[in-house]
């Protein structure tokens, strides 16, 4: 794979050096209220995370609501504005003097949204929609349709079919398959898919994620993959980031996060999946109520109150994100874990503390 | 009976009884057959689970039970609760009916829920209304009930605003509401389906548990495998408006008979699929308003045959009572 990545006549720092690097990233919304409409609180959407997407890798995202999983997409495209932070994008920091522009990162990192419908524009045809971005970026309207019929054939609608068809006249399915179209018309290295496929039925879930696949490997793309199911995630993903409350808790390579999950929170995320086994059925919950209010956010770890094995200095210390004691960490793709607790800390004692005892 | 969509177990009198059921939308030239023909029973603390698509006409199913569709709705068939016929009830009737022996819960709380009222207020006008107590005891049992769906703190939650509780709160509070007269039947219209998986596993372990104290009876309807296969009893695959099959969860999940249910488990993403392409169901699903004649899923089968396109397909009956509605289910069951 690295040596096609190396013909991308794009390609800047060469296979090693990451597709995107994120350096402490964060967000911070605030809430206005009272009668002069005063700042009252904030709401610490993104706060402080810093992680990387390989070239040709997919990361996976997961989290709860609220956990910020897309603000962080939305901060990376800069549909938000992040507070503090650096991305950079191939060794070019996006939106600094020595960087790239905010829209030159545009063309090579595009976004695939969850309601298929409101992310098109009701009135443009399915053609002009994906059309759209290059004639913007100043492609002549004959090639930038040509364009669009070539890719709305690689997506799986034949063109003359469904090119000149509205948003309404069209399945969820179908319609996601156009948003993956637009968002490939620029030809970009990184695609966001921000619980593309959330909305779908589970028969057209299975159709969209094959295709992600097929494209993947043809036009060179690496995905940023963002759900909160976690059996999609894992299906998807090279590498696993786990977001709770706006920080980042775990990350590492797909099978190391799911086979030896390491964070309480995450050991509880998996364990809360069905089964899908009549005989095995969840008996116990591994969590009770909702995330926090992300308003008021716990000090210290933030998943102390609703974690069983919480300790004083979980209150006192924010964890940070660190290679355990035991890490078998191979440089390239670290498991990272930020827990004050020896057991996520030690392999040995982390396998005792699942489920399946 | 021709139609019957799943074989009644030999106990005593089920609390609910569905034959034949139709529902059919007629308006401004538009005719959609949204649900042709389901028919299912219940007994007393047993879970049965709708499982299928968007537009499958499941949640239609619920809605027509519960007497909640708008009137240009045609519904056919006939529903027995606890013995007395339901259907086609005059409106005081059936607003006796609706919170009493028979309540819902739905997907969205927060369009459930009231918004100007307190929790409390709420739970407490369900109480007055039918059970004709007073307020005051009306409020009692509206914080009992609060408590046995687990709310924390709950004195303090009974004077809450819909808006102040998160999502898995408020889910709770609709549990409770719908609990109020102590039902014989709760309709679940994918309850769990908007919620976080941590909160998502309580809720149906919730269920679970309330079933088991109150012994009522659950319809849930969703179109996630996973909580399916977490909650039910029994499973009825819905496809096209139709049960295209039903059985035990462990005959449906383990054994599925119909190529719809294959093919809906197969493309269902789980662990351990990683590297492989996954098994799609090529095609989307039919326009209920011109559904082909025969087997509605013929067109997306990959096992096709002349007679799935010709006429009604005929039910076949398991010696366990699971019910398969296919062509090659027929050939498959010895004589």
């Amino acid at each position: 794979m690295s040596s096609t990545l190396a013909l991308d006549p794009r390609d800047r720092g060469g296979p090693a050096q990451p597709l995107l690097r994120v350096d402490n990233l964060k967000k911070y919304f605030p809430v206005r209220g009272g009668l002069l409409n005063r700042t009252v609180a904030t709401v610490q959407a993104v706060d402080d995370i810093s992680f990387f997407v390989k070239k040709g890798e997919t990361l996976g995202v997961v989290g709860e609501s609220g956990c910020g999983k897309s603000t962080t997409a939305r901060l990376l495209m800069r549909l938000v504005e992040p507070d503090a932070g650096a991305v950079v994008f191939d060794g070019d920091p996006v939106g600094m003097e020595h960087g790239i522009s905010v829209n030159d990162m545009r063309r090579q990192m595009q976004m695939v949204f969850q309601d298929s419908y409101s992310s098109l524009n009701p009135r443009m045809t399915m053609a002009e929609s994906v059309a759209y971005a290059p004639r913007m970026h100043g492609l002549g309207r004959k090639e930038a349709y040509d364009r669009a019929e070539g890719l709305l054939a690689q997506v799986g609608l034949n063109p003359r079919q469904y090119a000149r068809r509205y948003p309404h006249e069209l399945s969820g399915g179908q319609r996601q398959r156009v948003n993956i179209a637009r968002a490939l018309a620029l030809e970009p290295r990184l695609v966001i898919l921000d619980e593309a496929v959330a909305a779908l039925d589970k028969s057209v879930e299975a159709q969209v994620l094959n295709l992600l696949t097929d494209l993947k490997e043809k036009f060179n793309l690496t995905y940023l993959f963002i759900s909160h199911d976690l059996n999609v995630v894992e299906y998807m993903s090279d590498r696993v980031m786990v977001m709770y409350l706006g920080r980042v808790v775990e990350t590492g390579p797909v099978e190391q996060i799911y086979r030896h999950p390491r964070h309480p929170y995450t050991r509880a995320l998996f364990a809360s999946k069905p089964t899908l086994d009549p005989d095995r059925r969840t008996n116990e919950m591994p969590l009770t109520g909702d995330p926090p209010n992300p308003i008021n956010p716990p000090s210290g770890c933030r998943f102390r109150t609703r974690c069983a094995f919480a300790e004083a200095i979980c209150a006192e210390k924010t964890p940070i994100l660190g290679a355990p004691l035991d890490g078998d960490d191979d440089g390239a793709s670290p498991h990272l874990v930020a827990c004050h607790l020896p057991a996520a800390q030690r392999m040995s004692m982390a396998a005792t503390g699942g489920r399946h005892a | 009976m021709p139609d019957i969509g799943i074989a009644q177990p030999p106990i005593d009198r089920p609390v609910l009884e569905v034959e034949n059921l139709g529902v059919r939308f007629r308006r401004r030239g538009t005719d959609v057959a949204a649900v042709n023909g389901a028919s299912f029973s219940l007994q007393r603390g047993e879970t049965l689970t709708i499982l299928g698509e968007s537009g499958s006409g499941k949640s239609v199913s619920l809605k027509a039970l519960m007497g909640l569709l708008p009137g240009y709705a045609e519904v056919t068939g006939k529903v027995w609760l606890n013995g007395q016929e339901i259907l086609g009830l005059p409106a005081a009737a059936l607003a006796k009916l609706r919170g009493g022996s028979l309540s819902m819960i739905f997907q969205e709380p927060m369009a459930a829920l009231d918004p100007v009222y307190t929790i409390g207020e709420q739970i407490a006008e369900t109480i007055v209304q039918h059970d004709h107590v007073d307020h005051r005891t009306a409020m009692k049992r509206a914080l009992g009930l609060l408590e046995q769906v687990k709310i924390p703190s709950a004195a303090r939650r009974l004077k809450n605003f819909p808006h102040e509780m998160s999502g898995g709160m408020r889910q709770r509070a609709m549990i409770a509401l719908a609990l109020a007269c102590s039902p014989s039947v709760l309709l679940a219209d994918e309850p769990t389906t908007a919620l976080d998986v941590t909160v998502q596993i309580q809720i149906l372990l919730l269920l679970r548990q309330l079933q088991q104290e109150l012994g009522m009876a659950i319809v849930f309807v969703t179109h996630d495998v996973g909580a399916a296969a977490e909650i039910s009893d029994r499973i009825a695959v819905m496809y096209a408006g139709r049960f295209v099959e039903s059985g035990t969860s462990r005959e449906i999940i383990r054994t599925p008979r119909h190529p719809y249910t294959e093919g809906l488990l197969a493309s269902t993403v789980h662990g351990g699929m990683r590297g492989t392409k996954l098994e799609t169901i090529p095609g989307s699903p039919p326009n209920m308003a011109r559904l082909p004649p025969g087997c509605a899923f013929a067109p997306r089968c990959r096992h096709t045959v002349e007679a799935c396109r010709r006429d009604e397909i005929p039910v076949t009956i398991s010696p366990t009572g699971a019910m398969a509605r296919c062509v090659r289910a027929v050939e498959s069951v010895p004589a």
